[in-house]
C-alpha cells in the first residue's frame, strides 16, 4: 500500500522561478540592440544589390540616407526611380537642401566625415543615381556609400 | 486575532509580462548594420578645368549599355571575366610610373603582369573608366563596380602577403583596431599607394530610353 501512496504524490513541479530572470535577460539584450526605424518608408523596401567588397558604415550619426526605389503609392508611378528624402518623395533637385539640413545636426569638425548612404533598389536606373551624385558633388558631400548586402556578388 | 503571515505575492505571471515585452522588442528590432560599397566622389572641377591628357593605353574602358551589356576595351565581355581583365590591366606594369612630388616612381617592380606595351604603364597611372547609360540597371552597375574593386583587393592582398606576410584585409583590420600604430599605418599607406584605386565614372550617355 505504501507503494500507492508514493505514486499519488507525483513528480514535483519544475521550479520556474528563474524563468523571469532568463526572459528579462533576453529582454534587456533586445532593448539595448534595438534601433527604431526613424523614417517610415514611402517606398517599397529597396532590394539591395549584393556585393563582396562591402564596408561597414561607422558612426551612424554621420550617415544620411537617401532611398531610391518604387513608391508604395501608385500615383508616383511604378518605376523604380523615385527618391525619398526624410519621409517624403522628392526629386534630385531637393538633395542639396536635404544634405545641408542634415549638416546642421553635426558639429562643424565632423562635416567632412559625413557619409551619404544611397539605398537604391537593384532595378533602379543609373541615371537617377547619377543625378543624385551630381547634386551631392555640388554641395561637396563627397563620401558616399552604395548600400549593398554582403553576399557572393550574384 | 493574530494576523496571519503575509502570503507571498504570486509572481507566476511576471514571466508572461516579460515575454510580452520581449516579443515586442523582438519584432521592432532591426539589427542590420548598414554596409555598402564606399566611394569618394571627385570634387567639382572649376569651370575652366582642362582634363589632363591620358595615354590611351592607360585607360581601361568599361562600357555598360541600357540593355545591361558589358563592353570592355571595345569587346563584349561577361561580368565574371571582368575581374581578371581588370587585374591584368592594372598589374601590367609596362612602363614608367608617374612622377609623385617630384620623385619618379619608375617602373613597377612588384607587378606580375605581362609588361605589354598595349596595356597600362604602372598601377598608379592605370585609370579605369566606367561609362554607363542612364538606363542601365543599378544592380548591374554595382556588380561591375564590385568586380573592379575585387580586382584591386586581390592585387593589394597579394602584395601585402608578399611584403608583410598578412593579407591587406587583415592589415586594415589590425589598423582599424589600433589607429595609433604608426608602423601599421605606414604599411597600409604603402599598399594603398602601390595599388591606388582609380575608378572614374564618366557622365552617362542617354541613348535607348
Amino acid at each position: 500500500m505504501s507503494k500507492f501512496r508514493k505514486k499519488k504524490k507525483g513528480m514535483p513541479a519544475v521550479n520556474t522561478a528563474a524563468l523571469p530572470d532568463i526572459v528579462f535577460m533576453l529582454l534587456f539584450f533586445f532593448m539595448v540592440t534595438t534601433t527604431m526605424r526613424e523614417t517610415d518608408l514611402k517606398l517599397e523596401a529597396p532590394r539591395l544589390p549584393s556585393a563582396t567588397e562591402v564596408k561597414k558604415l561607422e558612426h551612424k550619426s554621420l550617415v544620411t540616407t537617401i532611398y531610391v526605389g518604387k513608391a508604395k503609392d501608385p500615383k508616383y508611378g511604378t518605376g523604380y526611380n523615385r527618391i525619398q528624402l526624410n519621409d517624403k518623395i522628392a526629386t534630385a533637385d531637393d538633395v542639396p537642401a536635404f544634405i545641408i539640413n542634415s549638416r546642421t545636426k553635426v558639429s562643424e569638425a565632423e562635416i567632412p566625415f559625413m557619409t551619404t548612404s544611397i539605398k537604391a533598389d537593384r532595378e533602379s536606373n543609373v541615371g537617377t543615381i547619377t543625378d543624385i551624385r551630381l547634386k551631392l558633388r555640388d554641395v561637396n558631400a563627397l563620401k558616399i556609400s552604395y548600400s549593398a548586402s554582403k553576399g557572393d556578388g550574384n | 486575532m493574530a494576523r496571519r503571515e503575509n502570503p507571498e505575492i504570486n509572481a507566476g505571471s511576471m514571466a508572461d509580462i516579460a515575454f510580452l515585452l520581449l516579443i515586442f522588442f523582438l519584432v521592432t528590432t532591426t539589427m542590420n548594420v548598414d554596409s555598402g560599397i564606399s566611394k569618394k566622389l571627385s570634387e567639382k572641377p572649376p569651370p575652366d578645368y582642362v582634363p589632363p591628357i591620358v595615354k590611351e593605353r592607360n585607360i581601361f574602358e568599361v562600357n555598360l549599355n541600357f540593355r545591361n551589356e558589358l563592353q570592355v576595351e571595345g569587346e563584349r565581355m561577361e561580368i565574371k571575366d571582368l575581374k581578371e581583365a581588370a587585374k591584368a590591366f592594372i598589374d601590367n606594369g609596362g612602363g614608367e610610373g608617374k612622377v609623385e612630388n617630384g620623385v619618379a616612381t619608375g617602373p613597377c617592380t612588384y607587378c606580375k603582369g605581362e609588361k605589354s606595351s598595349e596595356s597600362s604603364d604602372h598601377p598608379n597611372k592605370a585609370i579605369i573608366s566606367v561609362l554607363s547609360d542612364r538606363g542601365t540597371e543599378y544592380g548591374v552597375y554595382l556588380k561591375v563596380q564590385n568586380e573592379l574593386l575585387r580586382a584591386y583587393t586581390e592585387l593589394r592582398n597579394r602584395l601585402s602577403t608578399e611584403r608583410y606576410g598578412i593579407s591587406f584585409d587583415e592589415l586594415e583590420e589590425a589598423y582599424k583596431s589600433d589607429r595609433e600604430n604608426e608602423a601599421l599605418k605606414r604599411k597600409v599607406e604603402d599598399i594603398k599607394t602601390a595599388y591606388p584605386q582609380i575608378i572614374s565614372d564618366a557622365e552617362p550617355t542617354s541613348s535607348g530610353n
